[in-house]
């Protein structure tokens, strides 16, 4: 009974991902090729909402950046993470080292992110974060060679805590997933509720990962007689958090209200319409938001497992599109030989894509872009698959994200 | 003080009814690991995922056959268990006159590859699965707690699958000879009982209850393919400190610890995934063979 599961599990999976990569005389470093590593969770809870899916937009991005047509080869790896910062680690380094990696992209789970940011820095190549939530990326561990494209946990505090105390939800209890990410999220979108006037009753730690029965945790909210229970968690806790919330009529008589704080269009389609309709959620991209996004999901065609692109596929996608556009700007030698011009070049030129529309990029490597409130819409408001949000209210790109002096980036201060 | 004595008691006593409910998930996973283990001396790492393969039957049943809760409740364990049989026959069977290490390195290599199946073919995030609105005739709404009516019947049905699966070891012939089986194979076979196929059956019968506690679950948990393995490890360790291949050890050490996890979950909340270990830790040091075991 000694064997673990996990330890077997990540010896068995990380083989693959370091054995099998398709090209092993990289040394060579042809001028003008580029080459991408797809890095995320191919085999856990956040595959849907990212995993194969974001290679797929990657590959998008690269056909229509037009770079290929002259004369410029890129290309395209993936490897699974495990949502484990150890493999991730070891991932990116063989990446880097052996296989003349110059862009690492998407990189879900805070932890895995934070650790690959340092090595990126320390290996001058480009890190374009999709997936990751923590803030930190663009604050205290701000990188010069890191891009955080798609959302973080200050972005969702503000729109979602935010719209959910101006709804009148003054008094708030949090169940919190007990890890990094957890607790980040309790703390931002506590400290935006008693900004506005409201107050926090409490909160409940739960283990991660390995809780599947949160009604033990709901009950305790509810007792609190608080209105609005915060969900600090993410992927199958969420899931399983609102499913058990429904199952207890928690919400019965309106009186309290549930947010959840991080929620994917891919947890809402586990959930389905029945269970999650009414939920408040923050997204920065919605595949049925406008012609545009309309448009760029008829492109990406097909997806693994018939789901419609997540706002992280989406930021893979045009995270890479725009480094392709610096990269062919500022010539491929530059681009591949550091990290940091690419960046910085990134920087310097304004955003433009089907999936956030216009943009820019901070000093902070902060992608500004705006935010959306959306509604889980009743079954009866549904139009069939994947029709699920309706528009509440968007955040403009320059409030949505926390103001620059306020992450202590130490790059914003030089 | 009494009146502190008397909100403790409030708190808790919800939290003792969802731990019983837990519990049940327990007993019937360990009680089907325990059969497995007692007569075929295998340890079944695939139960896990032969539990999320009973969830996911009954969502295909709904969602392609239209065949509603109850008629998963009984097809999804013969069909699971069906596939338990072919798995026995054709792999496990080989095993039996190996060390118990190599029966658990193939399961637990099966359950990577029906997980790994069912995530490239229906995603890891998961599938809806509404609770049958007949249950909500069992709800109970009282002034400290509002308990789905469906979660009172999974501790009933847990209850009743648990005491039969009882019965009929202990008090029947069939079972009898699966005893017998047990301990002395060979005179059984002598005596012209046809052991292989009762030991296969035996496998089917115990991936069954973990496809029973499968279909249990779908209405309450997310239906995803790691579904199982968030539950397996737990449960290993409820078998360990009821005493492996104790019947009686896995129901009554299945409800208790699902109780005691409960009870954790109010006084201190960050352990409550914890608390079974440190008791199988406990239980390993002061009695080996398990609470229940023979020693």
């Amino acid at each position: 009974m000694s064997l673990n599961r996990r330890t077997l599990l990540a010896g068995a999976a990380a083989l693959p991902a370091l054995g099998g990569l398709p090209f092993r005389s990289a040394r060579a470093q042809a001028a003008n090729t580029i080459r991408i590593g797809v890095l995320n969770d191919q085999s856990g809870t956040y595959r849907d909402l990212s995993g194969p899916g974001s290679t797929q937009a990657v590959q998008l991005a690269v056909q229509e950046s037009g770079i290929t047509q002259r004369g410029v080869t890129v290309e395209v790896v993936q490897a699974d993470h495990q949502n484990r910062p150890d493999v991730g680690s070891t991932v990116v380094r063989q990446w880097i080292d052996r296989d003349g990696i110059d862009v690492v992209v998407d990189v879900p789970t805070s932890s895995v992110a934070l650790a690959t940011n340092t090595l990126v820095r320390e290996k001058n190549k480009v890190f374009l974060n999709s997936g990751a939530a923590t803030s930190d990326l663009t604050g205290a561990q701000c990188s010069p060679n890191t891009v955080h494209w798609t959302y973080d946990t200050y972005m969702l505090a503000n729109s979602t805590g935010g719209a959910m105390v101006r709804a009148g939800g003054k008094s708030w209890f949090f169940i919190t997933a007990d890890y990094a990410f957890g607790h980040a999220l309790e703390r931002d979108t506590g400290n935006f509720v008693k900004a506005q006037g409201g107050e926090v009753l409490g909160s409940v730690r739960t283990p991660f990962p390995g809780t599947t029965d949160f009604s033990s945790y709901l009950q305790q909210a509810q007792r609190s007689r608080a209105q609005v229970i915060g969900l600090a968690n993410a992927g199958g806790d969420t899931i399983n958090s609102i499913k058990q919330a429904a199952e207890f009529r928690i919400t019965r008589g309106g009186r309290v209200k549930l947010a959840g704080l991080l929620v994917f269009i891919t947890d809402v389609n586990s959930l389905g319409l029945e269970v999650a309709q009414g939920l408040v959620l923050s997204e920065t991209f919605y595949w049925d938001l406008n012609d545009k996004t309309r448009a760029f999901t008829q492109r990406l065609g097909a997806m693994p497992g018939g789901i419609r692109p997540s706002m992280v596929q989406a930021g893979c996608y045009a995270s890479v599109l725009h480094y392709l556009k610096a990269a062919g700007d500022m010539g491929v030698a530059a681009a591949k030989a550091s990290g940091a011009d690419a960046v910085t070049r990134m920087k310097a030129m304004p955003t433009s894509d089907d999936a956030f529309g216009e943009g820019t990029i901070r000093a902070d490597g902060r992608k500004i872009h705006p935010c959306y409130l959306f509604e889980v819409k009743a079954p009866s408001e549904s139009s069939g698959a994947w029709d699920y949000y309706k528009l509440l209210g968007t955040t403009p790109g320059d409030q949505a994200f926390r103001p620059i002096a306020d992450g202590g980036c130490a790059l914003v201060r030089s | 003080m009494i009146e502190n004595l008397l909100f403790e008691l409030e708190m808790a006593a919800p939290q003792v009814i969802l731990g019983l409910v837990n519990g049940a998930f327990y007993a019937l996973l360990s009680l089907g690991l325990a059969i497995i283990f007692g007569m075929l001396n295998v340890i079944n790492f695939a139960h896990g995922a032969q539990f999320m393969m009973g969830a996911f039957v009954a969502w295909m049943l709904l969602a392609w056959a239209g065949i509603p809760y109850w008629g998963a409740l009984v097809l999804a364990p013969l069909i699971v268990g069906a596939f338990g049989v072919v798995i026995e026959r054709t792999m496990i069977a080989r095993l039996y006159k190996l060390d118990h290490l190599y029966g658990l390195l193939l399961t637990f290599g099966l359950a990577l590859i029906i997980e790994g199946v069912f995530r490239n073919a229906f995603g890891a995030s998961g599938l809806p699965y509404a609770p049958p609105a007949a249950f909500n005739a069992l709800n109970v709404d009282i002034a400290i707690m509002f308990l789905p009516g469906y979660r009172v019947w999974v501790v009933i049905a847990s209850l009743l699958v648990c005491l039969a699966t009882w019965l009929v070891i202990e008090k029947t012939k069939i079972g009898a000879y699966l005893r017998a089986a047990t301990e002395r194979p060979e005179l059984v076979q002598a005596f012209g009982i046809n052991v292989p196929r009762m030991m296969t059956l035996t496998y089917g019968a115990g991936v069954a209850l973990a496809a029973f506690a499968g279909v249990l679950a779908a209405p309450i948990y997310s239906v995803n393919p790691a579904m199982g393995a968030n539950f397996i490890i737990t449960v290993f360790a409820v078998v360990v400190i009821g005493g492996m291949g104790s019947i009686m050890g896995s129901v009554v050490t299945g409800f208790g610890l699902g109780l005691i996890e409960g009870l954790a979950r109010v006084v201190y909340p960050e352990a409550s995934a914890t608390v079974v270990f440190v008791i199988m830790a406990i239980v390993l040091l002061t009695r080996p063979a398990g609470l229940f075991g023979r020693g």
